[in-house]
């Protein structure tokens, strides 16, 4: 209950950080201007002539995160050490766990309104013709958890440095990694000279492999416990970093 | 309140802090002293939980700090060096939060507010954003959400840093009223404050505690300590110091200056007697004028500079 209620401190704080500098509101411009961009223009979202968000617009979503949620996600903890309020934090009454969670999940609701701004898409769809809004509304749970996904690993990248820069450059690299594992030019690549099961084994930590199924409206269990042990992974990662640092 | 017990901290091969322990009781100010890169910000670091201990132990009201944090961080209001504080935010945002943090809620979190920027006057920043503060404001921002929760123990790492000579008076008023009722450690390399706030003082030099007392008992540790510094009249400078030598009292003079009317001379006693070192020179003068006579209380100065420069040719005596 206690932990609750400083996770929740901790998340109220981060998010007004967030709205308090002009750069929220950029990043929620750029974002829903390159959803509609993409959708309309580059997807052919009117040329394909069917109700549906799948391919022109979820299609687009781990490319625009990948610049994206580096941005949202790398001065969480680089700026705390730059600044050093880390050391105010952590000697506050409460865990570091506490700390970690509490930053993510204001970054991960920042993102979720962002991606919930995009709900003109979805009006439009649905005046145009009759979507199926389950598999809609699914694909939505997937870009969130993928959203998520990236969030955590931009966390470790953040704790590791405390130049924001470092930070975005090393997390784009190591989503990009995310990614490609399971983009079908590469996937097509490795089939030429690795064994099948070594190229399914690369596959399945792609976020791509495992953000499809949403798209399909398929909510399975193992997607959704690969986004959240990757988001579990991370923020423990996270948790050992910041530690080892404190410990010299 | 602190107990401090043999703590150290290496970084790589190099002991920042070596077996360092002490204790502080409520009622008590303690003042660490020493010089920049002694160890005093890394034992703060260590008393308030923010780094982990190489060896030893910290209890704060009884609860260790590495196996307790949470409720011996309760206990601790702390003050980092530099005081930092969210940018981003107010300065009512930031003293609401982390009396948020602290777990003040209501009208308690109102009233912990309150209270703190009044003791800090902070009235005039209120709501202006930290990040454009002067250093002054940022560091009572900082100091006051140190208070913010009426802690036991204050922890106060260069409190009076950046200040202007009002503030830092100020502070050190607020500190001593404070210690009446709490137990305080703060780091200072400004002397004066230690006179000026402190019920005790350490002294820390390369991760060891050197010197450990009430002010007048450091003072002690100077060899001005009982010295006698005198102006007189009517004498020349080699006649005085043959005449001084030769009291039973005296262990060795230095003249100071020498003009045209006048002589100015410290004589250092030959034992701890204090009073009979200044009426002996005046019983010993005949034929010439003393203009002024004092004894010396010893200065911390100097003794701090004695204990943490081991190659001076004081030290090396």
């Amino acid at each position: 209950m206690n932990a609750w209620s400083n996770i929740k401190t901790i998340t109220k704080r981060e998010l007004a950080a967030y709205f308090s500098s002009p750069l929220a509101y950029v990043f929620i411009v750029i974002f829903l201007l390159l959803c509609g961009f993409f959708t309309f223009m580059v997807g052919g979202f009117f040329e394909r002539g069917e109700a549906s968000l799948v391919r022109p617009f979820f299609d687009w979503h781990p490319w625009f995160y990948l610049f994206l949620v580096p941005a949202v996600g790398m001065r969480l903890w680089a700026e705390e050490r730059r600044v050093g309020t880390l050391e105010l934090l952590l000697t506050m009454p409460i865990t570091a766990w506490q700390a970690i969670v509490g930053k993510f999940l204001a970054s991960w609701l920042f993102l979720a309104l962002a991606l919930a701004l995009t709900f003109p898409v979805w009006i439009t769809v649905n005046v145009l013709g009759s979507p199926d809004n389950g598999v809609i509304f699914c694909g939505y749970v997937g870009s969130w958890l993928m959203a998520g996904a990236y969030l955590a690993i931009s966390c470790i990248t953040s704790a590791m440095t405390r130049t924001q820069v470092v930070s975005f450059i090393i997390s784009v690299v190591v989503c990009l990694f995310f990614i490609l594992a399971g983009f079908p030019p590469v996937i097509n690549l490795l089939e030429n000279w690795a064994k099948p099961g070594l190229v399914d084994l690369i596959a399945s930590f792609s976020v791509i492999t495992h953000f499809e199924a949403f798209q399909k409206g398929v909510l399975d269990s193992r997607d959704v416990i690969f986004f959240l042990s990757l988001i579990g992974f991370s923020l423990f990662t996270t948790s050992v970093i910041l530690r080892t640092h404190r410990a010299g | 309140m602190i107990k401090v017990n043999n703590l150290a901290k290496a970084f790589g091969t190099k002991r920042a802090v070596d077996g360092v322990s002490f204790s502080v009781e409520r009622g008590e100010v303690l003042g660490f002293l020493g010089p920049n890169g002694a160890g005093k910000s890394t034992t703060m670091r260590m008393i308030t939980g923010f780094i982990p201990p190489t060896e030893g132990t910290v209890t704060v009201g009884g609860f260790d700090i590495v196996e307790n944090p949470i409720q011996a961080k309760r206990l601790i209001g702390y003050l980092p060096e530099n005081a930092p504080a969210y940018t981003d935010m107010t300065v009512y945002g930031f003293l609401n939060f982390t009396a948020e943090i602290r777990g003040l809620r209501g009208d308690a979190r109102k009233k912990a507010v309150n209270r703190a920027v009044e003791m800090c006057f902070l009235e005039s920043v209120l709501h202006q954003s930290v990040e454009t503060l002067s250093k002054g404001y940022r560091h009572r921002t900082c100091f006051a959400q140190s208070i913010i929760h009426d802690p036991d123990v204050l922890v106060l790492d260069e409190p009076t840093d950046g200040l202007d000579p009002n503030q830092k008076h100020e502070v050190r008023g607020l500190i001593r009223r404070m210690g009446e009722k709490k137990a305080i450690i703060f780091s200072t390399h400004i002397l004066e404050e230690v006179d000026a706030a402190c019920s005790r003082a350490i002294i820390i030099d390369r991760g060891k505690i050197v010197a450990n007392g009430t002010p007048s008992q450091l003072r002690q540790k100077s060899e001005w300590a009982g010295a006698v510094t005198l102006r007189v009249s009517g004498i020349n400078a080699v006649a005085l110091n043959q005449k001084l030598t030769q009291l039973s009292t005296v262990k060795r003079t230095s003249i100071l200056k020498e003009d045209a009317t006048s002589v100015t001379a410290r004589v250092f006693p030959r034992v701890e007697v204090n009073g009979s070192l200044a009426s002996s020179i005046a019983d010993a003068a005949k034929g010439w004028r003393i203009e002024e006579l004092h004894t010396e209380e010893g200065r911390l100065d100097e003794v701090f500079r004695s204990i943490t420069m081991p190659d001076t040719p004081e030290a090396a005596k």
